[in-house]
């Protein structure tokens, strides 16, 4: 009987606390505006600072001598989940006459890729990564098909 | 014409609404007169009504967007303010649509019976002094009773429109009003009972020397609460929106309604909000009357430098904003918590309050 009355008067208590400190939550967020998440996209398009982890397209990186880290592996081609990435190598006589696997054309279907990222763990050398740029909006579709490897780029010294 | 700007008044709208009577009386028979002074009210009630629908529209769009640390509109006009403008035009060019085998006639009124129960609702409402159109001696029974028919029109609404979550929807609405209609009664007759009138002016002129929530201690208070909760229950606002549960019944009643019909719905539940908080404003926090403080001779004067429509206006801003703070913080309830919150919870103790109120009333405890 007590027991029931004091349960009666403690819902209450407890229900209107925990009311309280939902409402405590949502007007602490009105009255610091300086917590909006909102950004306003085109107009602060300048200073658009994506985080780190944003996957946008991948992207071979390349250094000052047009060097790049891809072996032609194929490695990213297999972990692809949808063929994005076609890679078409070219064999090379290196100094010692031996024939070695180069790329020819690193080619990126954009039109077909996800962002899933599951290529870059998959490159055995890290040579590609995913960019920041997110504006991938194009009026041919051709476009859409990039080679990845710069033109006249090569792969760098001591990368097997 | 300029015998009448001569006579506006901010602080005091009677001797205006006078000099209109008495400048009608002299060119008309009685009968016109009255018939011009209600086209008059009319019109402007309905200027008020689109003017509180824009302003209302944004502001809880922008207030949501506060509470959920986005910006809300930003982009029709200066920080979006010109939003609603374009949302008004655009549902006024939408086809009104209608279901194959709706009841045409009863689908058609709805709509209307909603926005009837507004306009009687607020033509009771007191903006300021002098400037109210009806002035009963049960003004406050008059008002809670007119507010509760907007219910017959989601009913119908419902009914006529030959949709299962239409007519779930509804019936939510009507059990959600039978029960909450109780508290939100009960809550202001706790404050009728220190008044000791139904009249709104006159409620308005007991709380020249303190609104009623500071005067009436706890129990005031707590009138105030259940009457907020409940109310907010009646106009079928978040957290209480069951009639609409957009995750369930796709919108509730109003399902199968667009264009004006549709834009109907929407502006009464916003008038008929702006209407509860200005009945909570009037009966607990003293309507148009300025803020004042005991003795304090020039803090009281500087108080009453501030016109009284003014005053009202940020009572009712003041409460909309915590209706709306409810809305944008508390997740919805199911109808069975809805009900006993309301037949186990508000009501006991709506009773119990009744009636330390009026012991208090009694022994004359209150200031």
């Amino acid at each position: 009987m007590f027991k029931s009355i004091y349960n009666y008067f403690s819902d209450i208590y407890t229900a209107v606390r925990s009311l309280l400190t939902g409402m405590k939550v949502t007007g602490h967020y009105v009255f610091h505006p300086k917590e909006i998440i909102t950004q306003q996209y085109p107009e602060n398009r300048d200073e658009l600072k994506m985080f780190d982890r944003f996957r946008g397209e991948v992207v071979m990186l390349h250094d000052e001598n047009n060097e790049h880290k891809c072996t032609g592996c194929s490695a990213c081609d297999v972990a692809c989940p949808n063929g994005t990435i076609e890679i078409i190598s070219d064999w090379e006589i290196n100094e010692e006459g031996k024939k070695k696997k180069i790329i020819d054309k690193f080619v990126y279907h954009l039109q077909m890729c996800t962002m899933c990222g599951l290529c870059i763990p998959a490159c055995p050398t890290d040579a590609i990564v995913m960019s920041e740029d997110f504006e991938h909006a194009v009026f041919d579709r051709s476009k859409l098909t990039k080679v990845l490897n710069k033109p006249g780029s090569k792969i760098m010294d001591g990368i097997k | 014409m300029n015998r009448l700007i001569l006579k506006i008044n901010i602080y005091d709208f009677t001797p205006l609404t006078q000099a209109i009577h008495d400048a009608l009386s002299e060119s008309f028979s009685p009968g016109i007169t009255t018939l011009i002074e209600m086209v008059i009210i009319g019109i402007a009630f309905i200027t008020l009504f689109t003017i509180l629908g824009l302003v209302m529209v944004y502001a809880e769009r922008k207030v949501a967007a506060l509470f959920q640390q986005r910006l809300g509109p930003m982009r029709v006009g200066f920080f979006g303010t010109a939003q609603t403008i374009a949302d008004a035009i655009k549902l006024l060019l939408k086809e009104p649509l209608m279901t194959k085998n709706a009841d045409k006639f009863l689908f058609n009124l709805a709509p209307f019976f909603v926005i009837i129960a507004s306009f009687l609702a607020i033509a009771a409402v007191p903006f300021a002094k002098g400037l109210q159109a009806l002035d009963f001696n049960i003004g406050l029974f008059y008002i809670v009773a007119v507010s509760s028919l907007g219910v017959i029109g989601i009913l119908l609404a419902g009914w006529s429109s030959n949709n299962k979550y239409s007519l779930i929807g509804s019936m939510r609405s009507g059990a959600q009003i039978v029960s909450y209609e109780l508290s939100v009664g009960l809550s202001l007759l706790t404050m009728v009972v220190l008044t000791g009138t139904l009249q709104l002016s006159e409620i308005i002129e007991s709380q020249q020397d303190g609104w009623w929530i500071f005067k009436g201690h706890i129990p005031a208070f707590i009138a105030f609460i259940v009457f907020l909760v409940a109310s907010t229950a009646e106009l079928n606002r978040g957290p209480f929106d069951l009639a609409e549960a957009e995750s369930e019944l796709t919108a509730g009643f109003h399902t199968e309604y667009s264009g004006m019909k549709f834009s109907f719905f929407f502006l009464a539940e916003f008038v008929n909000l702006f209407i509860v908080a200005a009945i909570g404003a009037t009966v607990f926090l003293g309507g148009w009357m300025p803020f004042h403080l005991g003795n304090w001779e020039g803090f009281n004067l500087i108080m009453d430098f501030v016109p009284p429509i003014f005053w009202f206006l940020a009572k009712v801003s003041f409460i909309i904003f915590i209706i709306m703070w409810f809305k944008w913080t508390f997740p919805r309830l199911r109808i069975d918590q809805l009900l006993t919150l309301e037949w186990k919870y508000l009501l006991p103790i709506n009773l119990v309050n009744i009636v330390v109120m009026a012991f208090i009333a009694m022994q004359g405890w209150h200031f």
